[in-house]
């Protein structure tokens, strides 16, 4: 157990002293958000589906917290390159337990990030029904951040060095965020699209969070739940599997 | 303490360890010697269940680091040859996070980081984040890290590397001290004869994978009719740079790996 917080700790501290990786990571979600919310506000509207602004603002916290997660997940091929990796390798700790450590610490900053987006989102007009609802949405959201991490974790460990980075930039992260539903609603969709997004599981985490901020889920909010926790404990599980097998 | 029978470690095609065997028992000193390339840390990653050997037995504390990992990372403590710390945390940071990984319970963590800070001379600079250390401070450091825990194997992969004579001087007094009052087993690499020779109660010494000789330095001089190790060593593996001497395969690999860091 204190182990598992040490490893998580360790994380917030480096997240916490790399201020300028807070801002930054801000802007991508914020100019989609800017964007494509104005852009496509009026279109949207005409064709009867209300405020595209605040149908987009959870797709966009869900992207925040997609590319932080990954990222942070990722980052142990830093850890490897750094030699720090072998540190905590050789320490007599489980491998399941320095997943979840490093899990729940990256799960914790993409989290964080998504509530700054959130935030922001506020200020430039996002509005919720009820305000009470930030807290299940702050818990969905952690949820979409552990799902992720333990995905990124998964993957980091696979690799030597970041010269696969653009690879999964451009085939993981990037079809994971266009193809969920984080733009677009889910009705209505041409078959192979929508079979596809049924694949893709940031599709559940944004469903679930829009059910929970604007009660308009597309899915049951349970089945969201459910899908999310049953993929990330299946990374969480093969990737202490991967970790088993990482030589140095 | 530590056993090693018909060990050996490809990578691909090219043999790093070939075929090793030796002892080491309980509360020994025992040094690793050998040319650059020879294959030391690469056996020490074996030993330490960071490689898994492509033949051979292996026995740690009685256990083998393939199967029964757990047992073998809770018997040994490791200093690194390259870097191993988190430059984004602070030295005590650094500490704390061993110290908890280890099992070291709260109230000996703090006292034996203060105290290890305060013999590595960092003490002032505890809550400096790690890259603004030089690199002896570094080095210090992660000797002080790897003596957090006491555990019943030590071993250390070049540990002085980049010191200077005072540091290195201490800090063996304190190895000792630890060998001799808590039977220590020590396992340590080093391109220092004279440390060795001072040092350890047994040598190996190993070139281009293999072990050319093994004993005490004084059987090691003896059989060699030379007066010091360091004649001994270059009787043993002879005089010639290693990496010069490499077919090219040898020298592409060497680039090869110069380039990832
Ligand atoms: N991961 C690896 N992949 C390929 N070759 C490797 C790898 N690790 C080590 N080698 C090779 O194995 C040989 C032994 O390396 P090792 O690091 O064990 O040498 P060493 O005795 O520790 O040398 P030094 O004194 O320079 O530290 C070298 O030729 C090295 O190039
Ligand atoms: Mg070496």
């Amino acid at each position: 157990m204190k182990k598992i917080y040490i490893l998580w700790l360790r994380q917030i501290k480096r997240y916490l002293r790399a201020r300028s990786r807070i801002i930054g990571s801000l802007a991508q979600p914020l100019l989609f958000l800017l964007a494509l919310g104005y852009g496509f506000g009026s279109v949207y509207q005409e064709a009867g589906k209300g405020d595209y602004f605040n149908f987009l603002a959870p797709g966009v916290i869900s992207m925040g917290i997609l590319f932080t997660a990954i990222f942070t997940g990722i980052e142990i091929i830093w850890d490897r390159q750094f030699g720090f990796l072998k540190e905590i390798l050789v320490s007599p700790t489980s491998r399941f337990n320095i997943m979840i450590g490093r899990t729940l610490g990256g799960a914790t900053i993409a989290t964080l990030q998504g509530v700054l987006v959130m935030l922001v989102a506020f200020i430039f007009g996002f509005h919720l029904t009820n305000w009470w609802n930030i807290i299940p949405g702050i818990l969905m959201m952690f949820l979409i951040a552990t799902l992720f991490t333990a995905l990124g974790t998964m993957v980091g460990s696979m690799l030597e060095d970041m010269q696969g980075f653009q690879l999964i930039m451009n085939f993981l992260i990037m079809p994971i965020f266009f193809l969920s539903g984080s733009l677009f609603p889910l009705e209505g969709l041409p078959k192979t699209l929508s079979i596809v997004t049924r694949l893709d599981p940031l599709s559940y985490g944004v469903d679930g969070l829009r059910d929970v901020f604007l009660g308009t889920g597309h899915y049951n909010l349970s089945t969201n739940i459910l899908i999310l926790v049953g993929i990330t404990m299946l990374f969480l599980w093969l990737g202490s599997y991967f970790f088993k097998k990482i030589e140095i | 303490m530590i056993e090693v029978k018909n060990l050996t470690k490809k990578f691909d095609d090219f043999v790093a360890v070939d075929n090793i065997s030796f002892k080491v028992e309980k509360g020994e000193i025992f040094a690793f010697l050998g040319p650059n390339g020879a294959g030391k840390s690469t056996t020490i990653k074996m030993l330490t269940t960071l490689l898994h050997p492509t033949e051979g037995i292996l026995r740690v504390d009685g256990h083998n680091p393939v199967t029964e990992s757990d047992e073998v990372r809770r018997s040994f403590g490791i200093v690194f040859q390259d870097p191993s710390l988190d430059d984004e945390l602070t030295a005590v940071e650094n500490m704390e996070f061993h110290g908890v990984l280890y099992d070291v319970p709260d109230k000996l963590r703090k006292e034996r980081i203060e105290q290890l800070l305060k013999f590595v001379d960092l003490y002032d600079r505890k809550d400096s984040l790690v890259k603004e250390y030089s690199g002896g401070m570094k080095r210090r450091l992660e000797i002080a890290r790897g003596l957090l825990h006491h555990p019943k194997i030590i071993f250390l992969d070049e540990p002085t590397l980049g010191l200077d004579p005072q540091t290195r001087n201490h800090m063996w007094s304190y190895i000792r001290d630890l060998n001799k009052n808590e039977n220590t087993t020590i396992f340590f690499s080093t391109h220092y004869m004279e440390e060795a020779e001072r040092v350890a109660n047994r040598v190996a010494i190993i070139d281009n994978g293999k072990i050319v000789a093994i004993g005490t330095p004084e059987e090691l001089k003896e059989n060699t009719k030379t007066s010091s190790l360091e004649d001994a060593f270059l009787a043993l593996t002879g005089n010639k740079i290693r990496e010069e001497t490499g077919g090219v395969a040898e020298q592409m690999r060497v680039m090869r790996r110069a380039w990832k860091r």
